[in-house]
């Protein structure tokens, strides 16, 4: 009996991965995602495409000559087999629109993906996301925020969606990370390829941890500039809230704000110096109404989920400093400072400041970030 | 009377050759032959020479004139020779009575009209003429001064051939050029002094650290924070020359004619300004006959390299060897020079395309080209760097600001006191500053307490520092000392030293992920 099962079961994944090589297939084509759609509801199947009479192609009304040239162009690519086996040996698994297991919040976006690339795994239906993204050179502020609503949001159990960039959205998936939370990575690449190439073992902590990277592109699309913005709207997509962290004018950030808008979702922004060129992005948005994003408690508060790890912030306050480096220390802040503007600020002399710096430097209370460009460190 | 010989000398690399010039006048047809491994400029001078000694009123009979310049082996150069071969030319005709010029070295280039030119090299050679035992050099007058700098030696600068020949008659008498030895000079200040900077405080005090120990540095910062200057004003707190430094220098400007007639003696350091668009010869010195390059010159001085990434790939990694031999070797197929360049080195740089990394509301680079900036810098090179600190862009309020800064002259005081103990701890070494020491010495010298080590450990650890960058720190920590007049190394020393470590790119401009 519990053979019987098994082999049935067997049989039937391998009549799915037989069927999904023509959807691999189908969805690879070169035809816009709403065009392939509508193609796919037609024929019902992509075996039925694949083996669709030549005649009949003409018939289908609702593509123009050249996609249907595409079609029968790719109809004569013998390797569908081959393909989906090298996808499957990867570990790359393939999730196309009407697969049960493609997220359903993305159906409900107007434009959604019409198949889902996915190493690891995809995120949990029942959790909370939250998506963090910001401007990719951002300052120590922005680094510092999006690693703690990172953490704390993971901490909490929200998994945090974003795309892997430089500056606000690595550090929000490094945060949720450390947190022990799981974090997905939506790319504007395949799958199998890191953009960009430094952020590997970000790349390999995410798969690690349980988490997944994403891509509506097949594996091996290289990192065009193209395909970035289109993919902002996947992450707001899966999201139930955009987190918006450092943004400058007319920014990336901004678009999938509004893109985020315009799906429903909820965006949130963080607050920064009115002076500062990185913030005003984010100010504008409080402005016109988004969310303000005081700390990662006040989210998790709207969305019922009780807090959990460390609530209270520690007190690195309490460390015993004396009262010269408490002087020094307590000029610096996120924003870089140099040394010589220290030594105005303080009073002391270049000397004393330097050796309270590097002392402060090696205890971790301060980082130098650049030559003689100092920031506070937690 | 037809054989004659006359000392002369011809400048090799930064050497000394003495080449005999042999004349040779002889019955048969008039020709003027000239033999010795000469090159076409030193051929040339058979039609100077005739022509000069004809237009100074010199009988020049049409007989057979064989030259020779020996040794053979030794390829001549330059037109120096002019000057010998027409006296030996009138000595063997008979104008010139062959004794006079025993023991006596001439040099100098003739022009048509019979009068003596100056010529690059005359003080190394007056040197070693006097090392040889030679009791006098005539010399173009123009050279004289330049030649009295060598003590022990009679100098006789002479305006025209005619000058020459009289003073070797001894029918007039010339008179000897004035000693170059006069009573040291006060040194003119430089037109920028550091009380002219305003802010920047960290900047002084590195700069200040880095002379007292001949400490390389390395600026960086924003167009228009000042770096130029501060590179300007650190040639007015070097310490002063010593004669022997003194001379040793101004051989090598000697060499390259580069001395000014009426004060030839090279009285301050130099400071050598290069731009980007140096060659790698250009820097180390280089030519068919090698001759000292930018290195060279700035010997015992301060070589100065603006918009360090600008510079030509590999032109910076020449450098590297001479930064630690204090010398540069140049080898070509007929042999091997090698010119002392024992020089301090101050370099900037941006922090990025742009300038303003690391200030993210104003930059508009991306981490790669930020990267890619730094990156035409190789590590090897930055670790090299013992000293670096970032120039800032000046304020309104600094600008305005009444107060004069710390003058120059006030901070000489304490470099040379530094340099004082160095030389004092240094005796009988071939050391004369902290940044010069080997591993062996830096145990003798810069031992760490129990304290002191903990940091470098913790530094260690902490910052990621690597085995070169530690040694560095610990020799600015000694320098730190020596101007606080201390005789170990203390933990307030070494973290300062820490706090003007050089940059890694490792961590430029990227952020930690």
């Amino acid at each position: 009996m519990k053979k019987g099962i098994g082999q049935e079961g067997m049989k039937q994944t391998v009549n799915q991965a037989a069927e999904l090589q023509y959807e691999s297939w189908l969805a690879g084509l070169n035809l816009p995602a709403r065009k392939k759609y509508i193609l796919r509801e037609h024929m019902g199947t992509g075996k039925a495409l694949y083996y669709i009479e030549e005649k009949e192609i003409s018939h289908l009304k609702f593509l123009t000559e050249r996609e249907q040239n595409t079609i029968r162009q790719a109809q004569k690519d013998q390797s569908l087999a081959e393909k989906y086996g090298v996808l499957c040996e990867k570990g790359i698994r393939f999730i196309p629109y009407f697969s049960e297991e493609y997220p359903k919040k993305l159906l409900e976006i107007p434009d959604f993906p019409y198949a889902l690339y996915v190493k690891g795994s995809l995120p949990d239906r029942r959790r909370k996301k939250a998506a963090i993204v910001g401007a990719r050179r951002c300052s120590p502020y922005g680094e510092k925020y999006a690693e703690e609503f990172g953490r704390m949001l993971a901490e909490a159990g929200v998994e945090i969606i974003s795309g892997m960039a430089r500056g606000v959205d690595g550090m929000g998936q490094r945060g949720a990370l450390l947190g022990r939370g799981k974090t997905f990575a939506v790319l504007g690449c395949g799958v199998d390829i890191c953009y960009p190439r430094d952020h590997i073992g970000l790349y390999m902590d995410i798969l690690e941890r349980g988490g997944g990277i994403l891509s509506e592109y097949p594996p091996g699309t290289p990192p065009l500039s193209r395909n970035f913005p289109p993919r902002n709207r996947i992450i707001s997509g899966i999201s139930d809230a955009v987190l918006i962290i450092e943004a400058r004018v007319r920014s990336g950030s901004l678009i999938t704000a509004d893109l985020a808008l315009d799906q429903g979702r909820d965006v949130y922004a963080l607050p920064g110096p009115v002076n500062s060129e990185l913030s005003y992005g984010c100010n504008r948005l409080i402005q016109q109404g988004a969310g303000i994003l005081m700390n990662p408690q006040s989210l998790l508060q709207e969305w019922n989920i009780p807090l959990n790890g460390r609530t209270e912030k520690e007190d690195k306050n309490k460390k015993v400093l004396e009262t010269t480096e408490n002087l020094v220390y307590s000029c610096l802040g996120l924003y870089p400072k140099k040394a010589g503007q220290l030594v105005q600020e303080t009073g002391l002399d270049i000397k004393e400041v330097m050796n309270i710096l590097v002392s402060l430097e090696l205890h971790g209370y301060v980082r130098e970030i650049s030559k003689n460009n100092y920031v506070k460190s937690e | 009377m037809s054989f004659s010989t006359v000392v002369s000398a011809a400048i090799e690399g930064l050497g000394v050759e003495f080449v005999q010039v042999e004349a040779d006048v002889s019955n048969g047809l008039p020709v003027f032959h000239m033999v010795g491994y000469l090159s076409s400029e030193v051929k040339e001078a058979a039609e100077r020479v005739r022509t000069a000694i004809r237009n100074s009123g010199f009988d020049f009979p049409a007989k057979r004139t064989v030259i020779n310049l020996s040794p053979a082996a030794v390829r001549k150069r330059g037109a120096s020779f002019d000057l010998p071969i027409a006296v030996a030319v009138l000595t063997s005709l008979g104008s010139v009575q062959k004794h006079r010029h025993a023991e006596c070295l001439m040099i100098g280039e003739l022009g048509l009209d019979g009068k003596v030119k100056k010529v690059p090299g005359i003080l190394p050679v007056a040197a070693e003429a006097r090392r040889r035992g030679v009791k006098r050099c005539i010399v173009p007058e123009e050279n004289a001064a330049e030649a009295s700098l060598v003590d022990g030696i009679e100098i006789i600068g002479v305006r025209d051939l005619r000058q020459a020949v009289g003073f070797l008659n001894g029918a007039a008498r010339v008179k000897a050029g004035a000693s170059g030895r006069t009573p040291q000079r006060k040194s003119s200040s430089p037109a920028e002094d550091f009380s002219q900077v305003k802010g920047q405080e960290n900047v002084r005090r590195a700069a200040e650290i880095a002379v007292a120990g001949g400490h390389n540095l390395l600026l960086i910062g924003p167009p228009g924070s000042g770096k130029t200057m501060t590179a300007k004003c650190i040639a007015g707190i070097l310490p002063p020359l010593s004669m022997d430094e003194s001379i040793e220098i101004t051989k090598i400007y000697s060499v390259m004619g580069l001395l000014d007639e009426r004060e030839p003696l090279i009285r301050e350091r130099p400071l050598r300004s290069v731009h980007h668009t140096a060659t790698k010869a250009a820097l180390t010195g280089g030519g068919m006959v090698p001759k000292p390059g930018e290195i060279s010159l700035a010997h015992r001085g301060v070589l100065f390299l603006d918009e360090l990434p600008e510079f030509g790939k590999g032109v910076l990694e020449v450098l590297r060897e001479p930064m630690e031999r204090h010398s540069v070797q140049i080898t070509r197929t007929h042999g091997t020079y090698s010119f002392p360049a024992s020089f301090m080195l101050v370099a900037a740089m941006n922090p990025c395309p742009c300038g303003c990394y690391p200030d993210m509301e104003k930059c508009t680079c991306t981490p790669a080209q930020i990267q890619a900036y730094i990156g035409r810098v190789s590590q090897a090179f930055l670790d090299r760097i013992d000293i670096c600190a970032e120039a800032s862009k000046v304020k309104y309020e600094d600008l305005t600001e009444e107060k004069p800064a710390e003058s120059s002259q006030q901070i000489r005081r304490r470099v040379c006191q530094a340099r004082e103990i160095q030389k004092e701890r240094y005796r009988g070494t071939c050391r004369s500053v902290n940044a010069m020491l080997d591993g062996e010495e830096m145990r003798k010298y810069c031992g760490l307490g129990t304290d002191e080590q903990k940091i470098m450990e913790r530094a260690f650890s902490v910052l990621g520092m690597s085995a070169r960058v530690y040694h560095r720190v610990i020799k600015v920590a000694r320098t730190i000392a020596d101007l606080e007049g201390d005789e170990k190394i203390r933990s307030s020393h070494l973290r300062e030293a820490i706090g003007y470590r050089t940059v890694d790119k490792k961590y430029w401009g990227r952020q930690q992920i």
